[in-house]
């Protein structure tokens, strides 16, 4: 730590460690010299407005240079607020017009006729503009002082007029990129860029910008995290619309986000539906239904339906929502990672870069078994504000699909997931999934297993085999009924703990992730990448001793995903415990995915193990690495020069580098 | 009764495992702890004597077997508690009746704190934890010598950055 204040600062004896990336070229080398510019940089800065800047290329709005927000910003944050007010303040006056012609005696006087009375019209026309006046300045200061700024390996945010507040986050630490489009801001062709960041509150957002812009913006950071070295993305092919209507026009009949290429997985409205209707909460909504109108008829007792019509208007109302949140539901692989976008009216894109999803679960409910559906989640380090598709948490990747559709989105969350597992069986355990693949593609009608068995059986033919394989491997382990081949089997007296999953209940340690099959009723599929696995653990408490079992988990970033593993042999946990630790430390070595786009033969050497401790001494000081760094002033008494003052205490977080 | 969760193949250098324990002032600590609960525990029964109620000797009577129980227990679950330090990761055992064995990549640590209660104080021990991005991870080794603690985290910190990873 190259500063003892910091140090002093923590809680009695902590130390944070002093991480910086891995593979990128020393940040110090730009960080300085940045540093130093905001330092110097006047409060005055030149700052160029995003409207002249909407026609510049990619680079245009990632110049390293301070840039404003799109000008209706105040409008879609909060002046919708004031807009109201005056529509209530006209709406009320509407009345006295009709007063005027139609008058009326008596009632109480109303502040407008006291001040009529008095004679204080004048004065209170005064305040009532002297206010707005006030509002409307401080919408236009708060959008004059809020800018934000890119350069190679941060982006920066200044906002606030009383309280300012700077943000800075580091590229190559970007979770996800989220272009989010609420109606209205589409309509005034506004996007939301959010810069997801791992931690609570830790991302960083551009509200709002000119819908391309924010685009080609998404782009060229993506491509600058992704630490390749390739050049610039194309600059875009903006169309600037000259009359608002004509951009209103553009916004609704453009491809989505600039989302090129075809869809993954469609999902069709009817499965939506269904999907939405096959709920526990429809069965409940149902009964209940049903069982009132029972009562209705044999009782006559109409006071029941008070307490079920509110919980039948609310379902309805639900299932829209959650039906237009879901339509257009598109899933595009992309040089940059997945893009997962979705919604009618009000529009998300989301692209997660690869290596950002910590761990996926792959779930049926027992009403889904019959139609073959699956739901697919993830465990995931930010926290999006953005909702995810059908209305759900964000970490919903899929919100129903078939098991080929699940399979698919699986492939392209972590690609090389199913050569890995293929590669990973050996010769017996290989023909075992070969002929269980045949077995299960003959009982069931499902067409793509039909061409998977195929694929499985000439395997020895295509140097592919081992992807095939390794699908094989995962169709069984969601389609299988008992026990899977290549999953550890729990033995029989797991029964007293898990009376329907035993047999299902499952590990199967794969060369870059590990499969828990759980779940026998309610059945899933949880895939851990074994690079992202925090800590590994095995526990055994007084009923697992005595039926000698114990318990597995992997520890992950926190989500919907539990990644523990019940009712295992324990003789199995004790020979397997030191595998998964040695696995996870192998993967996190070989994991590349914090700059993903740089090519392994071009990247700069690695600096060892050892030497990197004396270098964090020395020169490349860029390190307390907080992915985001945020300083809020109290600003009321300094906002002259304590800007400066704190924009420098943050550069000495960010680097101490001056 | 089966065999107890032992996993196996857990090596340093190669060499059969030989669990680094905490010290034996921890114990003491650990005692001293329990004779507090037992304290405030009866304390809180007092009100029921005064009351007199029915179950208040009952009451007070449970307190005491139940901090007899945690007192026995507590030298070897004392012992029970111990950590590994592997070419790669950290390995933490502790529990007798909640075995739970947690492996830990250095590169996987994101911070390591030192707390020190006031009991703990009293002895000279620290408490060390280490914090990554999971929050299941719940690694705290108790009953470390101060000296021994701030040399645990220095050597752990270096470890950690020279096998830096992303999350």
């Amino acid at each position: 730590m190259s500063d003892p204040s910091a140090d002093g600062a923590r809680p009695e004896g902590s130390r944070p460690i002093d991480w910086s990336p891995p593979t990128g070229p020393p940040v110090g080398a730009a960080g300085p010299a940045t540093g130093r510019a905001v330092a110097a940089e006047p409060a005055s800065a030149p700052l160029v407005d995003v409207p002249a800047a909407a026609a510049a290329t990619a680079r245009g709005l990632a110049d390293g240079e301070w840039h404003r927000l799109h000008p209706a910003t105040p409008l879609l944050k909060g002046g919708i607020a004031l807009l109201a007010i005056i529509g209530v303040i006209i709406a009320n006056l509407r009345e006295r017009l009709v007063e005027l012609f139609l008058p009326r005696s008596g009632g109480p006087e109303d502040p407008l006729d006291f001040a009529v009375r008095h004679g204080w019209l004048g004065w209170g026309v005064l305040a009532v503009l002297g206010v707005l006046l006030v509002l409307v300045l401080g919408y236009w200061l708060s959008w004059r002082m809020h800018s934000f700024r890119i350069t190679d390996d941060v982006v920066e945010v200044r906002s606030g007029v009383v309280f300012r507040r700077n943000r800075r986050a580091r590229l190559d630490r970007i979770q996800s990129i989220n272009v989010a489009r609420p109606l209205l801001a589409r309509l005034l062709g506004a996007s939301k860029l959010e810069i997801n960041q791992a931690g609570q509150d830790a991302n960083v957002n551009l509200e709002y910008l000119h819908r391309d812009p924010a685009i080609a913006l998404r782009g060229e950071v993506l491509r600058r995290a992704s630490g390749t070295s390739s050049g610039p993305a194309a600059p875009s092919t903006a169309t600037p619309g000259a009359a608002l209507v004509d951009r209103a026009v553009h916004e609704f009949t453009a491809g989505e986000e600039g989302d090129e290429g075809e869809s993954v997985v469609r999902i069709p409205v009817g499965r939506l539906l269904g999907s939405i209707l096959l709920s526990g909460y429809t069965l409940f909504v149902v009964v209940s239904g049903v069982a009132s109108f029972v009562g209705i008829a044999v009782f006559q007792e109409y006071v029941v339906l008070v307490a079920v019509l509110p919980a039948l208007i609310a379902f309805a109302g639900v299932t829209a929502s959650k039906l237009l949140r879901s339509l257009r539901y598109r899933i595009v692989p992309s040089r940059d990672g997945v893009r997962v976008s979705y919604g009618l009216a009000s529009t998300t894109s989301e692209t997660l870069p690869p290596g950002r999803v910590h761990s996926v679960q792959i779930v049926q409910p027992l009403l889904w078994r019959p139609v073959g559906w699956w739901q697919l989640q993830v465990n995931r380090a930010s926290h999006s504000s953005a909702q995810g598709a059908a209305g759900q948490a964000n970490t919903t990747l899929l919100p129903v699909g078939t098991t080929e559709d699940a399979l698919a989105v699986l492939a392209l969350l972590l690609p090389g997931l199913e050569a890995g597992l293929g590669r990973g069986l050996d010769g017996a355990l290989s023909a075992a999934v070969d002929s269980s693949a045949s077995a299960s593609a003959s009982a069931s009608d499902s067409a793509s297993a039909g061409t998977e068995a195929d694929a499985g059986a000439g395997s020895g033919a295509h140097p592919d085999g081992a992807a095939e394989r390794g699908r094989g491997l995962l169709e069984l382990a969601l389609l299988a009924p008992g026990g899977a081949p290549g999953f550890s089997a729990s033995p029989r007296r797991a029964a007293w703990l898990r009376p329907f999953s035993w047999r299902r209940n499952g590990a199967h340690l794969g060369a870059s992730a590990v499969l828990l099959r759980k779940g026998a009723v309610w059945r899933s599929l949880t895939i851990v990448p074994l690079a992202r696995v925090q800590s590994t653990a095995v526990r055994q408490g007084p009923v697992l001793r005595l039926l000698d079992l114990g318990v597995l988990q992997l520890h992950t970033v926190a989500g919907p995903v539990r990644p523990t593993l019940g009712a295992v042999d324990r003789a199995q946990l004790d020979t397997d415990f030191a595998r998964y630790a040695a696995a996870t430390v192998a993967a996190t070595r070989e994991d590349t995915s914090d700059r993903w786009g740089r090519v392994p033969a071009s990247a700069p050497p690695v600096p060892a193990g050892p030497a990197r401790g004396t270098g964090a001494s020395s020169g490349d000081a860029t390190s307390p690495d907080l992915a985001t760094s945020r300083t809020d002033a109290d600003g009321g008494d300094r906002r002259g020069d304590g800007r400066h003052d704190h924009e420098r205490q943050d550069d000495e977080r960010m680097g101490g580098a001056r | 009764m089966a065999e107890p969760l032992e996993p196996a193949g857990l090596t340093v250098d190669g060499s059969a495992v030989e669990w680094r324990r905490v010290s034996g002032r921890y114990l003491a600590i650990d005692l001293l702890g329990t004779a507090v609960l037992l304290v405030l525990l009866e304390a809180a029964t007092v009100p029921l004597h005064l009351l007199e109620l029915p179950f208040a000797w009952p009451a007070s009577i449970a307190v005491l077997v139940l901090c007899a129980v945690i007192a026995g227990l507590t030298p070897r679950r004392v012992r029970a508690i111990g950590y590994l330090l592997r070419e790669d990761d950290l390995v933490f055992r502790r529990g007798l009746l909640q075995r739970k064995y947690t492996a830990v990549p250095y590169g996987r640590m994101q911070l390591v704190d030192i707390n020190r209660g006031p009991l703990a104080r009293l002895a000279g021990l620290s408490e060390l934890r280490l914090v990554t991005a999971a929050a299941a991870t719940q690694v705290v080794i108790p009953g470390l010598p101060e000296a021994d603690a701030e040399q645990l985290r220095d050597h752990l910190v270096a470890v950690a950055e020279s096998r830096r990873a992303g999350l």
